[in-house]
């Protein structure tokens, strides 16, 4: 076995998209978050960080946000500003999620 | 005798292959077919491996297919189908009323979507759908135009003197268009109708079409000739292509001006901000005086999520959705372009979206 790594070395892992909740101060540090401890902490707090900015360029734009929306195709993001802080939301999306119509975009 | 007789009207008998995964709805699909008058044998499976399965072992004339199903799912059913079996018709039954599904569906040459809701309230066009596809090797004709303007096939569904209605899409844009005896009679899109909404029709570049039987008793808009009409929108679009004097570029501005502020009331949103890339003309707006301001905050957005999207691998980014204190906001990012669309609050989520896309759509069209 040890044999076959060595002649093929080893293939890079596929990332697996995070799924949970997370929520943020309002110096961008994590404080609760229930997404699984194998995605890495660098790229949870990278999402919180983004979205922070967002809500801050738009206050500074003197458009208040309350619910920020991201949709990828296979991911979504969902925050709620909390005071400075965040609150957000993450769900992966299957191949065939149809667009939500429903409560929330 | 009597026997072979039976056996030959057995023989003329098509076969449908029904592929869903909800034993409830292939139930309801068997009774709400059963009165076809061609009285094709049903029969009915629960996964695309064992409908595949089938169609090796039996030949079927049609397909009637799910899309949302486990394991194999009806659009990789759909694209084996094509290459191990050209002649099956295909028609999609699906709940995703998603404009993207229907694009999808047709790129893979199926012949026939439709939503499981229009079915329950539509069955008897969605039958005459059916029976239309079942017979259709019996009229002969040929498959496959992708290559065809909407032009060419108006041209041809008028020259062979049928009697037909074109549904057509452009991404979230629909029209209908009514052909009686060879004879465009009416036209449907976009809250235009007539000559106009031909116009608007024969201008879209691009798309997919569907024929559904016709309407003999729908009212007549249109009473110019066919050929004319080509004609006056060919020139139409070729004059809107080709202008160079000022006073008639003004004239242009100011109609498709006009003709975008109609499509912002018609829709209810409050603003549209175009925002081309950097360096690649101006943003542009209607409805707000804050057009820098909101250009600045599109680009950025659209700049920070697209660079988070690819450190997550999540994916192509297809919109974000912001809700204020005093108004809701979509952005849509593109490559070229991105597009900022403001809406009153309270106005439902789903609709917006769906506005916001045919806002979009038809902003440069």
């Amino acid at each position: 076995m040890g044999f076959l790594k060595k002649l093929f070395g080893s293939r890079a892992a596929i990332q697996q998209l995070p799924t949970g909740s997370i929520t943020m101060d309002r110096d961008g540090q994590i404080v609760t978050s229930t997404v699984s401890s194998a995605y890495p902490r660098a790229l949870l707090q990278a999402i919180g960080r983004d979205v922070l900015r967002l809500f801050r360029e738009a206050r500074s734009t003197e458009m208040p946000l309350t619910e920020l929306d991201i949709h990828f195709a296979s991911l979504r993001i969902t925050a709620r500003e909390l005071r400075g802080g965040t609150l957000i939301f993450i769900f992966p999306q299957t191949t065939l999620a149809p667009t939500p119509t429903g409560a929330s975009l | 005798m009597a026997a072979a007789i039976d056996a030959t009207e057995m023989e003329t008998h098509h076969k449908i292959l029904i592929l869903d995964d909800d034993a409830d709805w292939l139930d309801l699909c068997r009774e709400l077919l059963a009165p076809l008058a061609s009285k094709p044998e049903i029969r009915t499976v629960s996964s695309g491996a064992r409908a595949l399965a089938l169609l090796e072992s039996e030949p079927f004339r049609l397909l009637v297919c799910d899309l949302k199903m486990p394991r194999m799912d009806g659009l990789q059913v759909l694209a084996i189908v094509r290459r191990r079996f050209p002649q099956l018709r295909t028609v999609v039954l699906s709940g995703l009323e998603d404009e993207e599904f229907r694009s999808r569906a047709y790129a893979l040459g199926v012949d026939l979507f439709w939503l499981k809701a229009d079915m329950q309230q539509n069955t008897q066009m969605f039958l005459d759908c059916l029976e239309s596809l079942l017979g259709r090797e019996v009229d002969g004709g040929f498959r496959g135009i992708q290559s065809k303007s909407l032009m060419d096939i108006i041209q041809m569904e008028c020259l062979s003197r049928s009697s037909t209605v074109l549904r057509i899409s452009r991404g979230p844009l629909t029209a209908k268009m009514w052909i009686q005896d060879g004879e465009v009679i009416d036209a449907e899109t976009e809250g235009t109708r007539g000559e106009a909404a031909v116009r608007r029709i024969l201008a879209w570049k691009s798309g997919t079409f569907e024929s559904l039987p016709a309407e003999p008793n729908r009212e007549r808009t249109i009473a110019k000739a066919i050929n004319t009409l080509l004609l006056e929108s060919a020139q139409t679009i070729d004059e809107s292509a080709n202008v160079s004097e000022p006073e008639s570029m003004e004239q242009d501005v100011h109609r498709k001006t006009v003709w975008k502020l109609g499509l912002l009331m018609r829709e209810g949103a409050e603003f549209v901000v175009s925002v081309p890339l950097d360096g690649q003309g101006v943003p542009e707006a209607l409805g707000t005086q804050s057009t820098a301001q909101l250009a600045d905050w599109t680009r950025q957005v659209a700049e920070v999520t697209k660079r988070l999207g690819e450190r997550i691998e999540a994916g192509p980014l297809s919109h974000v959705a912001a809700t204020g204190l005093d108004r809701q906001l979509l952005i849509f990012p593109s490559e070229r372009k991105s597009f900022l669309v403001g809406w009153p609050p309270g106005d439902a989520a789903g609709e917006i979206l769906e506005k916001s896309k045919r806002l979009v759509a038809s902003w440069d069209s």
